[in-house]
């Protein structure tokens, strides 16, 4: 059987993290009342003119540098149009043949290694409205929220040759334009989505393969498995003597196939043309300075710092620099305590036990991020002990409580006074007298009792420390 | 490029309109003089001329990032012939 490899090329649309839309001053906020985020101009009133809004040139320019592009000078804005009811212009604002960035590379990392993927371009355009189906009318329902909401589009080369790679480099743009506060980049909303565009040919050939195009695909796993079936499909198609036909297929995620699209009755013809009511946007070199001098730590370069300065576990870089919260709460908290690796041994397990016990991810955290480093820096400095430190930062978690006050309030501060320990371990030997007497004889292992009974009785707040010098000590002197 | 029949029900068809026989063959004979005075346009030389696409130099027409709109549902269903819900209801189009 011949051997065939996949060729692959992205569409990817990420929604840019402005205040207001790209041409009108309504909000862009996810999951308004229907058409709640209107006005005439997203609506595509007659007579409304669009005006541009300054912040999607920045981000679009922020997120081109990032992925290594070409600045395109002398920018337009052409229109694409077609009728269908999400659109109520009849057209949509994108860029066609001035795209503002071009020529770009991101660098992947795979099990096989390092690989460089092409970026095509990147313009800017439009989002449009969503269409739901109504069963109870049997029509659709037009919500125009989302209209205008504005876009970057990444176009690759098709220079992925297996899912693992198309998977790496959608992580790695999900983390560069988060981390460039661009995108939010969260699939399950919609703010970040994926066109595939798929072929495959026999190994070693030159020419590609007729492509199909998967649309919209909702997470990456989902991805994956559409890419891992549509390889398979194409070649079983071929291998059966027929001809790939180039379609728009979409990915059933619950019944795991590929299906056809019904075709539009005629091949797509966008009539494009220049966007007269929009000016050109002319980009200075200076422009591009200020914007790149903006660009903060990236995720490669923070992790590979994390690892290298700070000392942590690749694994435990790995799960924070993924995510740009933990980032927050990590570098917040080693600032305050100065101990980057209990910081980040918090946040691994601490954290994430908590997150993971409430359901929710890292995004959704509540408290002060200076509550966790403040807790830390108690514990080490022997004001409370580890597990008083556990179940205050649950406090925190839940309730966002102020760790020191909290302390105060609830007496939890250690006890490491030998005073206060003294008696109590004096009263837990009067009580023990056989563990104590089996002790003396040799019993080693009894130590570890008289210990739990000694933190028990000053209920957990003593320096555990503290107890076993000055248990041993007692000890000693009744030998 | 020749203005055919064809072309011009191409046309009908992507601008969602229905042209008469009549208002067929006008279309036909306008579209084909306005593509022949482009054509004479096409008889210049225009080596090294950038395209214009804007008569007007102004650049860079920007406003700031800044939310001033609020909720105006009522006037933007205003002019649909049925809502639901906050939504304009149109003949069925998702599958």
């Amino acid at each position: 059987m011949t051997d065939y490899e996949m060729v692959i090329g992205l569409e990817v649309h990420c929604e840019l993290s402005t205040a207001s839309k790209i041409f009108c001053s309504c909000s862009t906020k996810f999951g308004g009342a229907p058409n709640t985020h209107v006005c005439e101009v997203c609506s595509g009133m007659p007579g409304t003119l669009p005006t541009l809004n300054r912040q999607v040139v920045e981000f679009a320019v922020k997120a081109g540098l990032a992925l290594n592009c070409d600045i395109t000078r002398k920018n337009k804005f052409d229109r694409k149009n077609y009728f269908y009811p999400d659109l109520p212009k009849a057209y949509q604002i994108s860029q066609l043949y001035y795209p503002i960035c071009r020529n770009g590379h991101v660098d992947i990392k795979t099990s096989a290694g390092m690989k460089s993927i092409g970026i095509h371009e990147i313009h800017m355009e439009e989002d449009a409205g969503k269409l739901v189906h109504d069963p109870l009318s049997g029509k659709t329902m037009v919500d125009f929220n989302r209209c205008g909401v504005p876009l970057i589009e990444i176009v690759s080369e098709p220079d992925f040759r297996s899912a693992e790679e198309v998977t790496a480099y959608l992580e790695k743009l999900r983390d560069t334009l988060q981390y460039l506060g661009v995108s939010d980049c969260k699939m399950q909303e919609g703010s970040m989505r994926a066109d595939v565009n798929l072929s495959v040919r026999p190994r070693g050939q030159k020419e590609f393969g007729t492509r199909t195009e998967m649309k919209n695909i909702a997470s990456l796993k989902a991805i994956a498995r559409a890419i891992e079936y549509e390889c398979e499909r194409q070649i079983d198609v071929i291998e059966a003597g027929d001809k790939v036909v180039q379609e728009t297929r979409r990915w059933d995620d619950e019944k795991e196939y590929t299906y056809a699209m019904r075709s539009k009755e005629d091949a797509q013809d966008y009539k494009y043309f220049p966007d007269p009511d929009l000016m050109p946007i002319e980009i200075s070199e200076e422009y591009i300075e200020k914007v790149r001098s903006e660009i903060p730590e990236l995720a490669d370069a923070k992790r590979t710092r994390y690892v290298e300065e700070l000392g942590l576990p690749e694994y435990d870089a790995d799960i924070i620099t993924g995510s740009t919260t933990l980032v927050k709460v990590f570098e917040t908290t080693c600032e305050i305590c100065g101990a980057p690796k209990d910081a980040s041994n918090w946040v691994m397990t601490d954290l994430l036990k908590l997150c993971n016990d409430s359901h929710i991810t890292p995004e959704d955290i509540s408290f002060r991020f200076e509550s966790l480093g403040e807790i830390i820096k108690m514990v080490n400095d022997g004001k409370i002990n580890r597990k008083t430190g556990r179940e205050v930062f649950a406090r925190v978690f839940a309730d966002n409580v102020d760790p020191a006050q909290y302390v105060e309030e609830n007496g939890l501060a250690q006890v490491s006074d030998l005073s206060a320990i003294e008696p109590a371990i004096k009263e837990v030997l009067a009580n023990n007298e056989k563990a104590v007497s089996e002790y003396l004889a040799g019993a080693e292992k009894n130590f570890q009792f008289l210990i739990g009974q000694s933190m028990r009785s000053l209920k957990g707040k003593a320096d555990p420390q503290a107890v076993r010098s000055a248990l041993q000590k007692l000890l000693d002197e009744m030998r | 490029m020749e203005i055919t029949a064809e072309l011009v029900e191409y046309l009908e068809k992507l601008g969602r309109i229905r042209l008469s026989e009549d208002e067929k063959d006008r279309t036909q004979s306008e579209l084909a003089s306005i593509l022949g005075y482009i054509d004479k346009l096409g008889e210049l030389d225009t080596t090294g001329v950038e395209p214009l696409s804007h008569a007007i130099g102004h650049v860079n027409v920007m406003r700031e990032d800044e939310v001033t709109n609020g909720d105006m549902q009522e006037q933007i269903l205003a002019n649909s012939a049925e809502t639901k819900d906050g939504a304009i209801l149109v003949p069925k189009t998702v599958e």
